[in-house]
C-alpha cells in the first residue's frame, strides 16, 4: 500500500480540488463529497462497489455486505482494492472496453 | 495566536555522483538575494565533506548522518528539517524563507518530496520549489546510460544544470542537451562551466511565484508544440530509453471530480511509472486554466493560472514516464474523462 496518496492528511488532499490562492474558490464541502461519490459510483459500479458521503468522509459498500471508511479519493483505491480483491487499474483494457461501451 | 508566515519553499539540488552539486550550492549561495537560504545536505558514506564547501551558510547547515537520503531516512529527513525550523524561531540560527535540499548523488528525488507532501508538519510550513538536476558533460550521457538513478533525477527534474561544459567540446554539449530535450522536454537546461554565474531564478522563480507561473507553465506547453505535432503528429514527445515523454489532450473542458478520479487511479496503481507530470487543465465551468503537476505517487494541489499561455484552451497534460503506453494512457483518458452518462452538475 502507498501512504502517499493523502491518507494522513484527508482534510487537505489535491482531489478536492483548486488551492485557494486567490480567494476565488467557494467552499462548499458537503455537496463536492456527495458530487464526488456520485462520479465515483459510475466508476466503481464495474467493480461492484458503491460509495456514500458519510460525516467528513466517505463509506465505502461491496455488494456482499463488506464495508470500509474512506477519507478521500486518495485511500479510496486502496479500499477498493482491498474490498474486492482485485487490481483497480484505469489502465486495463477490460475496464476501458466497458466505460466505452457505457459511454454516450 | 501568532499569525501564520509563508510556507518557507524548499528546493532540492539532485545530480549523480561528482555532477557539481556543490559547486553550484556555493555560487548560488554566494549571492546577497540569496542570503535567506538553509541548506540540508546529505552526506554518503561515513564522513561527510561537503559541508565544509558550503562556506556561506555553516550556522544553518545540517548535516544528515546516515546514508542514502531516500529510503532509510525518511524520518531523519523530516526531523532535519523541523530542526531547523525550531532552531530558527529559538533564534539560533537567522530567518530562512528558503531551504535547499541537496541529495546523495544516488537518490531518487521522489522519496524526499513525498516526506515533504505527506507530513503534516512540513506541509503546513514548507512548500515545493523547484527540482533541480545537475548533469555533467563528460559523464553525463554515459551514467544516464548505465544507472537507472541519473536517469531518473533528470526525468523529474525542473530546471536541469549542464555543468563542467568547459571539460567538453561543443559536439559533446549538444549532444547531451538533445539527449536531456528528449527525457524531460519541460525542463529548461542551463549550460554552465566553472566560471558561469548561475541565475538566482533558479531559487526563486518556482510554480508557486504567481509572477513565475506563466512562464513555468508556458515552458511545458511550449514542449508540447514544438515536439509532439511537429515531428511526427503521434503526440509522442520523446522517449531514452524505456522513459518516454508524451502528451495526453482533449479539446472539450472536463469534470474536476471526474478527472481527479481517473488520476487518483492512475497514480494509485502506476505512480512509480510516472515520473513526472506536469498538465494545464480545462475544467468544466473555470474560464481559465488550472495547472496539475507531480512526480511519481505525489501530486500537488492544483492552482490557478490567470490565463492560457497560448491563447489555446485546451487540456494538455505532459507525461514522463517509464514504459507506459501513450495510446493506452490517452485511451483511458478519454473513456474516464469524456462522454461519460451521469450528469454532474453540481
Amino acid at each position: 500500500m502507498c501512504g502517499l496518496c493523502g491518507i494522513l492528511n484527508h482534510a487537505d488532499h489535491w482531489t478536492n480540488g483548486l488551492a485557494i490562492d486567490d480567494g476565488s474558490a467557494v467552499a462548499r464541502p458537503a455537496a463536492d463529497r456527495r458530487l464526488r461519490a456520485l462520479v465515483a459510483n459510475d466508476i466503481l459500479s464495474l467493480f461492484g462497489l458503491k460509495l456514500e458521503s458519510w460525516a467528513a468522509r466517505y463509506t465505502l459498500k461491496s455488494r456482499t455486505g463488506k464495508m470500509a471508511v474512506v477519507d478521500n479519493l486518495g485511500s479510496l483505491w486502496v479500499e477498493a482494492e482491498r474490498l474486492t480483491g482485485h487490481p483497480c487499474d484505469p489502465l486495463d483494457p477490460t475496464v476501458l472496453a466497458k466505460l466505452e461501451a457505457s459511454s454516450r | 495566536m501568532s499569525e501564520r508566515r509563508e510556507p518557507i519553499v524548499a528546493n532540492l539540488l539532485t545530480g549523480f555522483l561528482g555532477a557539481g552539486k556543490t559547486s553550484l550550492l556555493n555560487r548560488l549561495l554566494s549571492k546577497q538575494s540569496l542570503d535567506d537560504t538553509a541548506v540540508l545536505i546529505n552526506e554518503f558514506g561515513a564522513v561527510g565533506l561537503d559541508h565544509l564547501l558550503v562556506e556561506s551558510v555553516n550556522d544553518n547547515i545540517v548535516l544528515l548522518k546516515s546514508g542514502c537520503i531516500c529510503c532509510t531516512i525518511r524520518a531523519d529527513l523530516k526531523e532535519a528539517i523541523l530542526t531547523l525550523f525550531d532552531r530558527m524561531h529559538r533564534g539560533d540560527v537567522r530567518p530562512f524563507s528558503r531551504l535547499v535540499i541537496e541529495t546523495t548523488g544516488l537518490a531518487d528525488p521522489a522519496p524526499i518530496l513525498a516526506t515533504l507532501s505527506a507530513d503534516l508538519m512540513l506541509k503546513y510550513h514548507f512548500r515545493i520549489g523547484n527540482i533541480i538536476t545537475v548533469v555533467d558533460v563528460p559523464n553525463g550521457a554515459h551514467n544516464i546510460k548505465i544507472f537507472p538513478e541519473s536517469a531518473r533525477q533528470i526525468a523529474v527534474a525542473d530546471r536541469i544544470i549542464i555543468s563542467k561544459s568547459d571539460l567538453a567540446d561543443h559536439e559533446a554539449i549538444d549532444g547531451l542537451k538533445s539527449v536531456l530535450k528528449r527525457m524531460n522536454p519541460t525542463a529548461e537546461a542551463i549550460v554552465l562551466d566553472e566560471a558561469s554565474d548561475p541565475a538566482e531564478t533558479l531559487l526563486l522563480d518556482t510554480i508557486h511565484d504567481l509572477s513565475a507561473r506563466p512562464a513555468e507553465v508556458a515552458r511545458w506547453i511550449a514542449a508540447e508544440t514544438s515536439h509532439g505535432r511537429d515531428h511526427d503528429h503521434s503526440h509522442d514527445l520523446n522517449q531514452h530509453g524505456s522513459i518516454r515523454a508524451f502528451v495526453i489532450e482533449a479539446d472539450q473542458a472536463i469534470a474536476w471530480p471526474r478527472f481527479a478520479l481517473w488520476l487518483s487511479m492512475l497514480i494509485h496503481r502506476h505512480g512509480r511509472k510516472i515520473l513526472r507530470l506536469k498538465g494545464l487543465i480545462d475544467i468544466e465551468g473555470v474560464e481559465t486554466p488550472v495547472v496539475v503537476h507531480g512526480v511519481q505517487h505525489i501530486i500537488h494541489r492544483p492552482l490557478h493560472l490567470a490565463a492560457w499561455p497560448d491563447g489555446i484552451r485546451r487540456t494538455r497534460i505532459v507525461v514522463i514516464g517509464e514504459s507506459l503506453d501513450r495510446e493506452l494512457m490517452q485511451r483511458s483518458f478519454d473513456a474516464f474523462n469524456l462522454n461519460r452518462q451521469v450528469a454532474i452538475s453540481a
